[in-house]
């Protein structure tokens, strides 16, 4: 290209940016993308006219027209974004509103019929439950460092109890030592801790709340689900009054019809443990599918507190003893409601939301 | 675990009803998952020989069989390809009918009748294996009854569940244990080989323990005269009832024993091993090691998780070769094949925790590993290997046993001695068991029980590692009574104490702000805490996100920060469904890094005992509500958030709508909610950013989405959110003063807060209401007038017209101060 074709390239360069620089509008933008940079552009004209060229000659002028090009290019796009935040910018002040001058007195409110969520239902029934039998309600975080979720549950690291919680680890300070807790049991531990440092025994406390386990969701999991834990410490609490205590919650909140029988289990932080069946609620003990024929469905486990753990919070076992169960808030909506697929609970569609 | 009754039949005497037996086995907490009866509707099979197979025209999948059973030869179509003339098979004639109830009927199969059914071990509840053909013993005699020749009688095999501290119910034998306790019937031992040869075995095996920590018993036998062969059929029908596939006799041997009394053992062929010398020690950083099931590991490596040293116990031999990672699988080298004639088998005890953490870092369960890591009983290896001996004799008659079995001890736990005081057993199950009833059922478990002055010592056998020591093992102890004697059997009793139940203000407030919010028709959803990264970015790019290690799936990798995200898409997907005119809201947590900025970290106990500090994520209550009805935009957000102050008796909020707000609102059509006298952020209440919008529901799209944010650890504490206490307030029994003023105020004033002004104006102002906003003609550009009504009274007296005249001044001249004057 000759010298003179060349200074007309940087010309033509230096115009254009000064052009992009005053364009007002995303419409004007739209004009001059095309006419600087478009097929009926100048830039367009010399590269068709590259071909009369000697190769090397070619091959330089190219590389200077594709610079050129590019230039341009970059400026639109900066100029495109900077007119599209302004004009972004305008409409929101277009649209903008004074809130505080809103008289909310004169604000329509459509009528409709809003629905509390299945579990949070189900969480306040139970609560309600055992607020009758004398027990307060305790919350606790969902994020437990390994003290909490395991150890001083006398399941020590590495210990192959473990395998009964498959844990979601989370990544903060040493590899495995946080975790979303698999349980509402650590909630006891802070309960216990707490007590102990605020001289406050005896404990009487339901702890409902959110866990997680790494586990594929189907009709009866949901790797995220709700438990309600509860823990008696006192003094003279033996297992009869664990079986009485939760004989007594299963008639309260399923029914005169249903009982409950406890059968032995293993919990690293309950000895004696057990497990509770109560009557199946289906076919109310006369046998059906759903409790497999014997008329009994399993709902929890309890079982009274290990000396282990009351050691590992400083709690003295010759004062104090205690039990503690739990079992699945979003279990007993399923078995109340006969929700066939527990992932009804997490799609939130409206049609399910608004009918139970 | 797989039981059949008929193996532990051989330990005790079972009750008749496979019902009662069930229960019985719930109740003493060794669960049935199922019931399988086997080997039964087997009565019409008889044995058939292959007499001749031909294809059967325009027919690939299927042949035509003639077999015979005595008297003619029957033809069958069979789709079976393992099989050649002369064999054996199982056959089914028409009329028989089969386990699982299937009718063998007459059939017409590509133009060719079939008279039966030729049968798989599957078909014939005999087995997994659906392959081919079961083919039978050549040595039967055709014509004869399956059962007869098989040696079969109907059986029923009991899946339990064991518990992970009854590694001593992990066999049958400690199954039948808990039983013949429990029906208080004798236990009977199973026979032991005996008969050991004048040749010593260290004459020519060595074994050696070096790490005793690690291993704390290795007793190694040695075979000569093995021939590595078939197992008879009663040890495969065992091994099968069990779940275990039949390799040969002499691999057979050590699971039938694993199985039946819960010592896994180890049988190596003598020849490849060097110096025929097993030895257990510490493996070293950078050994390998190739595992049976192909897998190359690298040993000593330090893993992940607390307090784990990357520490392995292998068996290595002479030459200090690692043959295996010890208890839980072989290496490849040494293992038993056809050719095998003499056989070192170890039988071994390892340290359990040692075990789980090797497994647990190696990825690698074995039935060896799951037994040793829940404690074998270190007593069992020398009985376990004079039953594998007497096991595989029954093939091999002539097996040599060398005399003086190798035994080296490293360390095993002693076995616990607990005293349970008088007392103990009512305080903990609350009923007193006679001292008669509880050592019955202790001696039954193999349980050393002596009256001592405070009550009965009681001292654990060396099959119950679970048992520990002091108080544990007192609770460790009294289980074992309540559970021999009958949980259903204990007494009830509902506990009350004086202390009351009840709720805390906040789980009360809790509640009536769900009341409000589902009242003003808000349906409750539940969107995922965890999400993608991508979300995350959308409103908080480049900010530190708390991260899940080993989440499920990529995009469910982070917690979340906020719920308007998840909310939003959730909306998005019922407009997909044409069901987008709603109003959606959740009560949840959302986490914020330690790290981020601003967030307050929650310091708590970690690390290995509890005994260092940990810095966790913040974790933030919130309430998010995402109104998606026709017409919603901010002013119904603004007018659900009055709701809730109104309810809540907050004294004294105010919108704040030059704060910044977070990444999401709509700038200029959102608010912050601040309580004016503590400076608390309560939450945001206006719209939706349209950009967010239209991400949502994946396009441009004009439509208003107005949103709620508050938080709740703000909201829900009165020293941070403050409130009006309630009835302090007697209204007056004189009449009120009522004035309009309209105010013409600069729009920097907004009219609540002018509001506020006026309320504070004079003691007589009882309520300051805005009515009206007028802006345009008459009234300067930046400025809107804004109509207040305004009541006055006061408690003693009805005012006077002085009185009111003052006021309105004194309101005047409040109002005046930020620039408002009276139209």
């Amino acid at each position: 290209m000759p010298d003179a074709s060349l200074r007309e390239l940087d010309t033509f360069v230096n115009d254009s940016l000064a052009l992009i620089e005053g364009l007002a509008s995303l419409e004007d933008l739209r004009e001059a993308e095309a006419s600087l940079t478009g097929r009926r552009s100048p830039l367009a004209t010399w590269q068709r006219s590259l071909g009369a060229l000697e190769p090397d000659e070619r091959r330089s002028a190219g590389a200077r027209l594709q610079e050129a090009r590019r230039t341009l290019e970059e400026a639109l796009a900066r100029r495109g974004e900077a007119l599209r935040d302004v004009a972004r910018r305008e409409k929101l002040d277009r649209d903008a509103l004074a809130l505080g001058d809103v008289v909310v007195d004169q604000v329509l409110w459509p009528l409709g019929v809003g629905r509390a969520g299945l579990v949070a239902r189900t969480q306040r029934e139970l609560e309600d439950v055992f607020v009758a039998m004398g027990f307060q309600v305790a919350d606790g975080p969902e994020v437990e460092s390994d003290w909490y979720n395991f150890e001083a549950l006398n399941i020590p690291p590495a210990h192959p109890a473990r395998g009964m919680w498959d844990t979601f680890y989370v990544d903060l300070g040493d590899p495995e030592t946080v975790v979303l807790r698999t349980h509402t049991s650590p909630t006891q531990i802070h309960l216990m801790e707490a007590a102990v440092a605020n001289a406050s025994l005896p404990i009487h406390s339901v702890m409902p709340g959110r866990c997680y386990r790494r586990d594929t969701p189907d009709a009866r999991h949901l790797a995220t689900f709700h438990q309600i834990e509860g823990l008696v410490v006192d003094r003279a609490i033996s297992f009869a009054d664990l079986a009485g205590t939760i004989e007594t919650f299963t008639r309260a909140y399923f029914g005169a019809d249903i009982a409950s029988r406890l059968r032995p289990a293993y919990f690293p932080f309950t000895e004696p443990s057990a497990e509770f069946e109560i009557t199946c609620t289906i076919c109310r003990g006369g046998g059906c599918r759903t409790c497999s024929g014997t008329g009994w469905i399993e709902l929890g486990g309890c079982g009274m507190l290990d000396p282990a753990v009351l050691e590992a919070v400083g709690i003295d076992g010759d004062e104090w003893s205690g039990f503690a169960f739990g079992f699945g808030i979003d279990r007993c909506a399923q078995m109340r409601h006969q929700i066939a697929d527990m992932r009804a609970l997490i799609d939130n569609d409206v049609r399910f939301l608004r009918q139970v | 675990m797989k039981v059949a009754r008929s193996w532990l039949a051989t330990f005790v005497d079972l009750p008749e009803s496979n019902d009662v037996l069930r229960e019985t086995l719930d109740d003493l907490g060794l669960v049935v998952e199922g019931v399988e009866v086997v080997g039964d509707g087997l009565d019409d099979v008889v044995v058939a020989r292959v007499e001749s197979i031909s294809a059967i025209p325009g027919a690939d999948r299927v042949r035509l069989v003639s077999a015979w059973a005595g008297g003619e030869p029957l033809d069958i179509v069979c789709g079976a390809m393992n099989f050649a003339v002369g064999d054996l098979v199982p056959l089914a004639p028409v009329g028989a009918v089969l386990p699982g109830g299937f009718e063998i009927a007459r059939r017409t199969m590509r133009g060719v009748v079939s008279n039966g059914m030729l049968c798989s071990g599957r078909e014939l509840g005999l087995g997994d294996d659906h392959s081919g053909l079961l083919i039978l013993d050549p040595s039967l005699t055709p014509g004869d009854h399956l059962t007869n020749a098989l040696g079969i009688s109907p059986d029923v095999i009991f899946d339990l569940s064991i518990e992970g501290n009854r590694p001593d119910a992990w066999s049958v034998a400690g199954v039948a244990r808990d039983l013949a306790t429990r029906l208080n019937r004798p236990w009977r031992d199973v026979a032991l080989a005996s008969g050991t040869s004048s040749v010593t075995t260290a004459s020519v095996a060595n074994a050696g323990i070096d790490d005793p920590d690690l291993c704390g018993r290795l007793t190694v036998s040695y075979l000569r005269g093995v021939r590595v062969g078939p197992s008879p059929t009663w040890v495969t029908r065992r091994l099968e009832g069990a779940g275990m596939r039949s390799i040969n006799n002499v691999v057979d041997a050590s699971n039938f024993v694993m199985l039946e009394l819960g010592q896994p053992t180890h049988p190596y062929d003598a020849s490849r091993v060097a110096g025929r010398t097993l030895r257990a020690r510490r493996a070293r950083e950078g050994e390998t090691l190739v595992t049976l099931d192909g897998v190359t590991r690298t040993l000593a490596r330090v893993g992940r998780g607390l307090g784990d040293t990357g520490e392995d116990c292998v068996i290595v031999d002479g030459d200090d070769q690692v043959l295996g990672l010890a208890g839980i699988m072989g290496g490849a080298s040494s293992e038993i094949d056809a050719s095998t004639t003499e056989v070192l088998l170890e039988a071994a005890y390892f340290e359990p925790m040692a075990i789980a953490r090797s497994s647990k870092r190696h990825g690698l369960r074995s039935e060896a590993s799951s037994r040793f890591e829940r404690g074998v009983d270190p007593e069992l290896a020398l009985r376990a290997a004079a039953r594998f001996v007497e096991i595989l004799r029954a093939s091999v008659p002539e097996l040599e046993w060398l005399g003086e079995p190798l035994d080296v001890r490293g360390s095993t736990p002693t076995p616990s001695s607990v005293v349970v005081r008088r007392g103990d057993v009512a305080r903990l199950l609350g009923e007193e068991l006679a001292d008669v009833e509880v050592t019955r059922l202790l001696e039954g478990l193999g349980f050393g029980v002596r009256a001592v002055t405070e009550g009965l010592e009681v001292v654990a056998p060396s099959s119950r590692p679970d048992v520990r020591a002091g108080a544990r093992g007192r609770a460790d102890v009294i289980e074992e009574i309540a559970r021999l004697h009958g949980y259903r059997r204990l007494p009830r009793r509902t506990p009350t104490w004086p202390q009351p139940g009840g709720l805390t203000i906040r789980q009360r407030e809790r509640r009536v702000l769900r009341d409000v919010v589902v009242d003003l028709g808000v349906l409750e959803v539940w969107t995922p805490t965890l999400g993608s990264d991508e979300d995350f970015d959308l409103l908080r790019r480049d900010r530190p996100r708390v991260r899940v290690t080993n989440p499920l799936a990529a995009d469910e990798s982070v917690l979340r920060a906020t719920m308007v995200t998840g909310i939003l898409s959730a909306w998005a997907r019922n407009v997909e469904r044409g069901l987008g005119d709603v109003a959606l809201g959740e009560f949840g947590v959302v986490f914020r890094h330690p790290d981020d900025e601003g967030a307050l970290a929650r310091e708590t106990r970690g690390g290995e005992g509890g005994r260092t500090s940990l810095k966790l994520p913040f974790e933030n209550e919130r309430l998010t509500v995402v109104l998606g009805r026709s017409g919603d935009d901010a002013t119904r957000a603004l007018r659900l958030w009055s709701s809730i102050a109104g309810r809540l008796n907050l004294d004294d909020v105010v919108l704040n709508e030059q704060a910044p707000l977070p990444p999401g609102w709509h700038p200029t059509r959102s608010a912050t909610i601040e309580d004016a006298r503590t400076h608390a952020v309560l939450g945001y209440v206006g719209e939706a950013d349209p950009d967010l919008v239209d991400h949502a529901l994946g396009g441009n799209v004009e439509r208003r989405v107005a949103m709620l944010d508050v938080d709740l650890d703000v909201l829900l504490d009165p020293t941070r959110a403050t409130r009006r206490s309630e009835f302090t307030m007697i209204p007056s029994r004189y009449p009120s003063a009522m004035m309009d003023l309209a105010l013409v105020a600069p729009d920097a004033l907004s009219a609540h807060e002018l509001a506020r002004v006026l309320r504070e104006a004079s003691p007589l102002v009882e309520e300051v209401r805005l009515f009206d906003v007028y802006r345009g003609a008459g009234l300067a550009s930046g400025s809107r007038s804004l109509a207040f009504a305004i009541r006055l009274s006061a408690i003693d007296r009805t005012l006077s017209e002085e009185e009111v005249t003052e006021a309105r001044q004194a309101l005047l001249d409040s109002a005046a101060t930020r620039g408002a004057v009276l139209r």
